[in-house]
């Protein structure tokens, strides 16, 4: 099945590149400015420096990728800035690498980035604390491209726990309600479960490499193939841990929804556009370990495609606004994994760059219509609004048949090659799986759409009084990004068309091939009209659900009954967590303070103090504070003493 | 003929030693109490001096020499102390000064 593994990738031109420490300077500064300075600036200045530095770090990266396309393919650009971790074994550097992966990374994270900023600027114009807030999203920068640019696992991990940090603070960032502090909390803890798998990894992956090493990923991949496999297919589990918490795959994505209780722009920058798809790079990263771990290659598989339908599924009944979207990215990157475990790595980035545009574009769009309904973002109160923000909508619209996989537009193209690669690797039941989430997909993106900018308005009369088009901050990236979801497919030619898989090819060097089987144009056009058709009959259903008959939806629900409970309710996931493993914890921890903490560990402390006490209270009568008494004291000791020699 | 052996020098040292430690424990004024101790000093010197005699050794009388030059610090220091505490409390009873008790 596996035509002719390659472990490593191709040797690689290194060229060394002294400025690659700019693209991470720059999110730097504007850390630091934003947060000993922001508040003694002022917005003007925050608004300035903050989209300013991003954009700085882009034109870097852009100039460095541009470099990249001139040296031969499967180049490296580098930078070690100095040694970090030397201990026996181990040498860690602080160092950079900037290949085609995480150039391709690193364009998104700043190009995507910058524009979520530009947007953030006039979204979180009314925020008191504004400055504390780009402080975060510069960090959340910093952390990101040291994920996608640090050239060995040690530093990749800074980068990985650091988006950790920020997707806290940010989705708490209004923590005065509770629900907000308890979502960022929530977050927290389940991404340190998959933090833990990853650190695994990166233990027994180091335990069973020999002699000295820094982890760099140029090591792993020259000595993977002296790993006993076995070993490798427990690493690949183990890492495919941390990429569930961080990524939200199931069992591990029950954050995620939550996670949309921060500012909009921070779920699209980081739980749509970036942050997310950490693990996807890292797998993809990995890519040299997994496909001689064909085992976890299938499981990848296999999750990834269970979580696109399952979070598809939630989708359909979702009411706000935001959460569709979320249960949508959950399932997109579903998709992502579904690549990586067939073996289609390029495909999966290639779905991960489409996604970050029209998922971006999705959320700051909902963020410009949550705007414009003075933080409405219940669906059931919406509708109408195409008149009323003729910008949002066009872009949102655009972004709606991106993500629907209508031909043409960059959804299309990603998914389409997902689909198509899970298809070839003969894996029929999850290319079925994939197909039918695209179908979901296409239904609860319309109804989303139907239900928010057509109709009538459901909204009370001040609302509606006050809806309003998003300021130019707000638009403009929306127009970029929409540009960018209809153009982005095109680097992706399915069937040799024109120029063909560029990014396929761009990024293949440095992925490891898994035996990409082709499938004849005939087979190609029928999947393709297979997902395409199956889209288009979801798009169908919603418009006949939301649109031509808006009883339809209530009389099916009435008739699904028990069914349609369970789907509504998120299948009652959070409460089965809360139930098995929340409760017990809580109630293991109570028992545990109870009778160890208090029961144990206070009552030997407290007992050791009492004893000291006690024999205090007894032996203070001998010092009567009578000088006579300690004579005679003194006077029996000396007798006892020379009675003691005389006898001997 | 009674001679004056050096036992006599040892049993009037003991005795006076007795009655010094005896005035120690049973008297209640401290300076009483401090003369005392001066009489066990010097009990202790008598000893010192008649064993050096008999012995045909001055390491006795070095001894001595040590012991006063103690008793005379200690009774400047020891007086001092007396002073204070009678200026605080206006007693010299032992009973009395019992500010240390725990």
């Amino acid at each position: 099945m596996h035509q002719a593994a390659s472990n490593a990738p191709a040797a690689a031109l290194l060229v060394h590149a002294g400025y690659l420490w700019l693209i991470l300077a720059l999110p730097l500064f504007g850390v630091l400015f934003n947060l000993f300075l922001g508040k003694r600036a002022g917005k003007a200045a925050v608004s300035l420096v903050a989209p300013g530095v991003v954009g700085a770090a882009f034109v870097v990266a852009c100039y460095a990728f541009v470099q990249l396309l001139s040296l031969p393919p499967g180049s490296a650009l580098t930078q070690t800035l100095y040694p970090w971790i030397h201990a026996g074994n181990l040498a860690v550097n602080v160092a950079f690498r900037l290949d085609a992966l995480s150039g391709t990374m690193v364009m998104i994270v700043t190009g995507v980035g910058f524009l979520i900023h530009v947007y953030s600027v006039g979204y979180m114009h009314e925020d008191e604390r504004y400055s504390r807030y780009f402080t975060y999203l510069n960090l959340f920068t910093l952390a990101m491209l040291t994920l996608v640019l640090g050239d060995s696992l040690p530093l990749l991990f800074v980068g990985w726990e650091g988006v950790g940090v920020c997707s806290y603070l940010l989705i708490g960032f209004w923590f005065s309600e509770t629900a907000n502090a308890a979502a960022g909390k929530k977050a927290f803890v389940v991404n340190r479960i998959g933090d833990a798998g990853f650190l695994l990894a990166v233990f027994l992956l180091f335990w069973h490499m020999g002699g000295a090493n820094g982890l760099r990923f140029d090591e792993i991949a020259a000595q993977v193939d002296q790993i006993p496999p076995h070993i490798l297919t427990a690493v690949g589990l183990l890492f495919f841990v941390g990429a569930m918490g961080k990524s939200a795959q199931l069992p591990l994505y029950v954050w995620l929804p939550d996670a949309m209780a921060g500012p909009t722009p921070v779920s699209a920058l980081i739980h749509a556009a970036t942050m997310v798809t950490a693990g996807v790079y890292l797998i993809a990263r990995m890519s040299f370990l997994y496909v001689l771990a064909p085992g976890a290659l299938e499981v990848v598989a296999i999750v990834g495609a269970l979580t696109a339908l399952f979070a598809a599924s939630i989708g359909l009944l979702q009411t706000d606004i935001k959460k569709v979207l979320a249960y949508s990215t959950v399932s997109q990157l579903g998709y992502m994994f579904l690549a990586l475990g067939v073996g289609a790595f390029s495909a999966a980035i290639f779905h991960l760059m489409t996604h970050a545009f029209f998922k971006g574009l999705l959320f700051l769009g909902a963020g410009s219509v949550i705007h414009g309904m003075s933080g409405e973002q219940d669906m059931r109160k919406m509708g109408g609004l195409r008149t009323h923000m003729p910008v949002t909508f066009r872009t949102f619209f655009i972004g709606t048949i991106a993500i629907a996989g209508i031909p043409g537009f960059a959804g299309f193209f990603s998914k389409d090659l997902v689909l198509a690669s899970a298809f070839a690797e003969g894996h029929i039941g999850l290319w079925f799986i994939g197909v039918l989430a695209a179908g979901m997909t296409a239904f609860y993106m319309f109804r989303l759409l139907f239900m928010t900018f057509y109709g009538e308005c459901r909204a009370d009369e001040k609302t509606k009084h006050h809806i309003h088009e998003s300021p130019k901050t707000m638009t403009v990236p929306l127009v970029v990004l929409a540009i960018l979801s209809i153009v982005g497919g095109y680097i992706s030619l399915p069937m040799h068309l024109l120029w063909g898989d560029k990014l396929g090819e761009f990024l293949a060097p440095v992925l490891a091939a898994h035996g990409v089987h082709h499938l004849s144009i005939p087979l190609e056009l029928a999947l393709m009209a297979t997902s395409v058709s199956v889209a288009a009959s979801g798009i169908a259903l919603a418009y006949l659900f939301y649109v031509a008959r808006p009883e339809l939806p209530g009389q099916l629900a009435e008739q699904a009954g028990a069914l349609y409970k369970v789907v509504l309710n998120k299948y009652y996931v959070d409460e089965i967590y809360d139930a098995a493993i929340v409760r017990p914890t809580l109630y293991g921890s109570r028992m545990l303070w109870r009778w160890f903490d208090v029961a144990v560990i206070d009552a030997a402390v407290n007992g050791v103090a009492a004893f000291v006490a006690g024999n205090a209270r007894v032996w203070r009568r001998v010092q009567t504070g009578n000088v006579q008494h300690y004579a005679a004291s003194l006077l029996v000791g000396a007798a006892v003493v020379l009675a003691y020699y005389a006898l001997l | 003929m009674n001679v004056v052996t050096v036992e006599w020098y040892l049993a009037l040292g003991a005795l006076l030693f007795t009655i010094g430690a005896l005035g120690v424990m049973l008297r209640r004024n401290v300076i009483v109490m401090f003369m005392s101790i001066e009489l066990m000093l010097n009990a202790v010197n008598l000893v010192f001096v008649a064993l050096a005699r008999h012995l045909h050794s001055v390491d006795g009388q070095v001894a001595v020499f040590f012991v006063m030059t103690v008793a005379a610090a200690e009774a400047a220091v020891g007086l001092a102390i007396i002073i204070a505490a009678f200026r605080n409390r206006e007693t010299v009873n032992a009973d009395e000064l019992n500010w240390l008790r725990g």
